[in-house]
């Protein structure tokens, strides 16, 4: 690809992200229209995918960080509603987030929120599915997860306190009790939900994810938490559409 | 297919409601290249009751390399489903070495470039299984070495690919006047047996230069002199499927589809003009 097309581009889009690179194009002050697309178009996406970070750091800190990661790790995909995927890690080791040691984790709810909004359709199973089946069939049954359901445990921060009333545009409460926690996102049809999530109920998605039996993610939920009560976290998971039946899809065991 | 509107979520019940004859919408393809959820939902209920056109924004044609194959898959497998009306594309680009940039680039019209866009259509067609309507640009940068006009330039792309134009009014009166030419004679001399759909915005002006560098920001009302460039058009090539795109203050549906109703009544008067159904 040694052409004049390839090497007009490769220069065009090198200008583009340096803001003080000169050629002849940038000589015409209309090449600041491209500079400012570009850059205003990827900074809009991310604060359209991060609203919890940019509720919590406000505009213009989200902004001129976002300017940083997009300089950075420019989009990679036509499709801005995907651009966003490394944000939580360059914030990880973003300087000016020293003192916000909670904001990566916040940035990774609102990934799994996108994930969440956009993955594939199932029909997940409710609890009254699982009475009616008979009971010498729950020891085979295969529980899976809902393509929408993503779960994340945070060992240190409670990081779904500060997230969730964030991500519903509501301010912080002042009793947030400052211990690791987890979160549980579902989108059982069209509206994403959440919840939080302990240690038991990571630990059976987690076994249900693998493909294991619903004995065994039982099993492995009382590893995680001798205390758990099964039918509580199961009654739980399946009220948040958060499990699918993937041989029966709702019919009933084949 | 008389007017339409560019679909916004937000407008989602009005949408669905609406019985203005001949209504249709559009939307940004990349918008609804995902696995599931409720955008595909919104996309579908608004299919079962509109014509669709899909409006591809970042296929990136003008790129000097083959098109990005899973991108082109997943716009093939939403049009399969979708069942769309028409699907376009701009002569433009947008991709270089994996990355992606949310804009419309330009580039010199050569002879190479002509062969490479036409291998790109015929990647896009192939894989559509339809014709797609190609859009010219808005233009804002003087740029050497260009061996074509553009309507020269997409004529031969008609030509060589057996594709489809998309004729935006507001980008030929935004290019017109950043760049310098008639915005009439190049509505003249444009392919009028190509047009399949014609696109209708608003513009702004360059905050810092004026009324010397208008922007193609779609987030205002379409301006009269686009309106007097529209009128002049359909008048000379007849009626095409219009779509008002608005991307930017959007409006309440119904001012939205007051200025969708504009378009209409031009279209209706131009077809019992020269008594060919509109």
């Amino acid at each position: 690809m040694s052409n004049a097309l390839a090497g007009f581009q490769t220069t065009f889009i090198s200008l583009l992200f340096d803001p003080d690179a000169r050629s002849e194009l940038t000589t015409q002050p209309a090449f600041a229209v491209y500079r400012n697309t570009v850059m205003s178009g990827c900074i809009d996406a991310l604060q359209a995918n991060f609203p919890s970070v940019a509720r919590l750091v406000g505009t213009d800190w989200f902004r001129d960080a976002a300017a940083t990661y997009v300089r950075a790790q420019p989009p990679h995909d036509g499709r801005m509603l995907m651009y966003g995927a490394t944000f939580a890690d360059f914030l990880t080791a973003f300087e000016p987030a020293r003192g916000l040691p909670y904001l990566a984790g916040v940035a990774r709810l609102d990934w799994l929120w996108i994930e969440a909004h956009t993955a594939a359709d199932a029909t997940a199973v409710d609890s009254a599915w699982l009475a009616q089946l008979p009971p010498e069939e729950l020891g085979a049954l295969r529980l899976q997860t809902h393509p929408a359901t993503r779960w994340r445990l945070f060992d240190d921060l409670p990081i779904y306190s500060i997230w969730a009333p964030n991500r519903a545009g509501i301010d912080n409460a002042d009793d947030i009790v400052w211990q690791g926690e987890g979160a549980l996102l579902t989108r059982p049809v069209d509206a994403v939900g959440w919840k939080p999530l302990d240690r038991a109920g990571s630990a059976f998605l987690d076994a249900c994810a693998a493909g294991s039996l619903l004995a065994e993610a039982a099993g492995a939920a009382l590893d995680a938490c001798p205390s758990v009560d099964i039918a509580t976290l199961l009654s739980r998971l399946l009220s948040a559409g958060a499990l699918i039946c993937p041989i029966s899809n709702k019919e009933g065991l084949a | 297919m008389l007017s339409g509107l560019g679909f916004k979520a937000e407008h989602f019940e009005s949408a669905l409601a609406c019985a203005a004859e001949g209504m249709w919408f559009e939307v940004h393809a990349e918008n609804y290249l995902v696995a599931g959820g409720p955008r595909l939902h919104q996309l579908e209920a608004i299919r079962a009751l509109h014509p669709l056109s899909l409006h591809g924004v970042s296929l990136s044609l003008a790129g000097d390399a083959p098109l990005d194959t899973a991108h082109l898959a997943r716009l093939s497998s939403l049009a399969r489903h979708i069942e769309p009306a028409l699907v376009s594309e701009h002569l433009a680009w947008s991709a270089w070495n994996g990355i992606k940039v949310p804009d419309l680039l330009p580039f010199p019209r050569s002879d190479e470039a002509l062969r490479r866009i036409v291998s790109n259509i015929d990647q896009m067609q192939s894989a559509l299984g339809c014709r797609v309507a190609i859009e010219n640009p808005s233009h804002y940068l003087r740029i050497d070495g260009h061996a074509w006009d553009e309507i020269g330039f997409l004529a031969e792309l008609v030509r060589r690919s057996g594709c489809g134009l998309l004729l935006d009014v507001n980008n030929v009166h935004v290019s017109s006047r950043n760049l310098g030419f008639d915005a009439f004679e190049y509505l003249d001399s444009f392919p009028a047996e190509s047009v399949m759909e014609i696109h209708l915005a608003g513009h702004t002006m360059d905050p810092a230069l004026g009324d010397s560098l208008l922007i193609d920001s779609h987030d205002a009302p379409i301006a009269p002199e686009v309106w007097a460039l529209y009128r002049h058009l359909v008048e000379r090539i007849g009626t095409r499927p219009t779509l008002i795109e608005r991307d930017g203050n959007v409006p309440a549906f119904g001012e939205l589809l007051s200025e969708c109703q504009l378009a209409t009544t031009e279209l209706r008067r131009v077809s019992e003009l020269s008594g060919q159904p509109s």
